[in-house]
C-alpha cells in the first residue's frame, strides 16, 4: 500500500518536503512505514518514531486507508 | 477552567495565573520556561518552535488530564508558544492551583516534564554566527519506547 506520511522539523529538512509517500508491504503496519521512511535517507535514524492519527504507535499497529501517519523527530518543547 | 493550548502570541503570565485562582485554592505553583541566550558553548540569538499542531494539542490535553487525576481538585492551565521567539521570551507556562501546595507543585512538575517528553514540538536555535540548528534534546522514554517496540 502507498502511505503518505507527514514529516516535521529536522526530518522535513532532510527529506526536503513536509509530506512523503512510501510503499509499505501488505498488510500495512507502523513497522512497515518505519522501515520505508528510514530507507529514504541515511541521515534519518534507523527506527524513527511514528504516530498514527495523532497518537504514538508501535510496529504492530495496522495502517488503514485514510489514517493520518506522521514521522516524529525527537521532541524539544518546553 | 483547566485548559491546554498551543499559541503564537506572547504569553501573558498574570492573566494565566488569574485563570487558576479560586477561593478554595490555597496554592498556585507556576513554571515559566524562557529562551536562554546560550546552548552548550554557543551563543543563541533567538529560536523558532514548530509543532505538529493537532497532535501537540491532543497530547497537551492528555497530559493535563493525567495531571488532574494525579492532583485531584487542581486547576491547571498549560500554554506553549510556537513561532519565532527572542532571547528572554516566554516559551511555556504551567500554572497549577490546588488547595494545598504539595499537590500544586506535583501537578505543575508533572505537566512540564511530560510536555518536554511527549508533545511534538521542535526547536530550531539561531546562533550568533548566523547558523541555525534543530535541537534534539529529548532521548526520552517515549521516543525510545516507540523506536524499539
Amino acid at each position: 500500500m502507498k502511505v503518505t506520511v507527514r514529516v516535521f522539523a529536522s526530518y522535513a529538512d532532510t527529506i526536503g518536503a513536509d509530506r512523503v509517500t512510501v510503499t509499505v508491504p501488505e498488510p500495512p503496519t507502523v513497522g512497515g512505514v518505519r522501515a520505508a521512511v528510514a530507507a529514504l535517507s541515511p541521515a534519518l535514524p534507523p527506527r524513527p518514531l511514528i504516530a498514527v492519527n495523532e497518537t504514538y504507535a508501535t510496529d504492530d499497529v495496522p495502517i488503514a486507508e485514510g489514517d493520518e501517519v506522521a514521522v516524529i523527530p525527537p521532541v524539544a518543547g518546553g | 477552567m483547566s485548559r491546554a493550548a498551543i499559541v503564537t502570541d506572547a504569553i501573558a503570565v498574570g492573566a494565566i495565573v488569574d485563570e487558576v485562582r479560586g477561593a478554595g485554592q490555597g496554592a498556585i505553583a507556576t513554571f515559566i520556561g524562557t529562551v536562554r541566550n546560550s546552548s552548550g558553548t554557543r551563543t543563541v540569538t533567538g529560536l523558532e518552535y514548530s509543532a505538529y499542531a493537532e497532535m501537540a494539542n491532543r497530547e497537551m490535553n492528555d497530559i493535563l488530564h493525567e495531571a488532574l487525576a494525579l492532583a485531584s481538585g487542581a486547576e491547571i492551565v498549560a500554554v506553549h508558544r510556537v513561532g519565532k521567539l527572542n532571547v528572554g521570551d516566554i516559551c511555556v507556562i504551567i500554572a497549577a492551583a490546588h488547595p494545598h501546595r504539595a499537590a500544586a507543585f506535583d501537578a505543575c512538575r508533572y505537566t512540564i516534564e511530560e510536555i518536554k517528553k511527549r508533545v511534538p514540538i521542535w526547536k530550531r536555535e539561531q546562533y550568533a554566527d548566523g547558523s541555525t540548528e534543530w535541537v534534539e534534546a529529548c532521548s526520552d522514554a517515549v521516543h525510545n519506547a516507540g523506536a524499539t517496540t
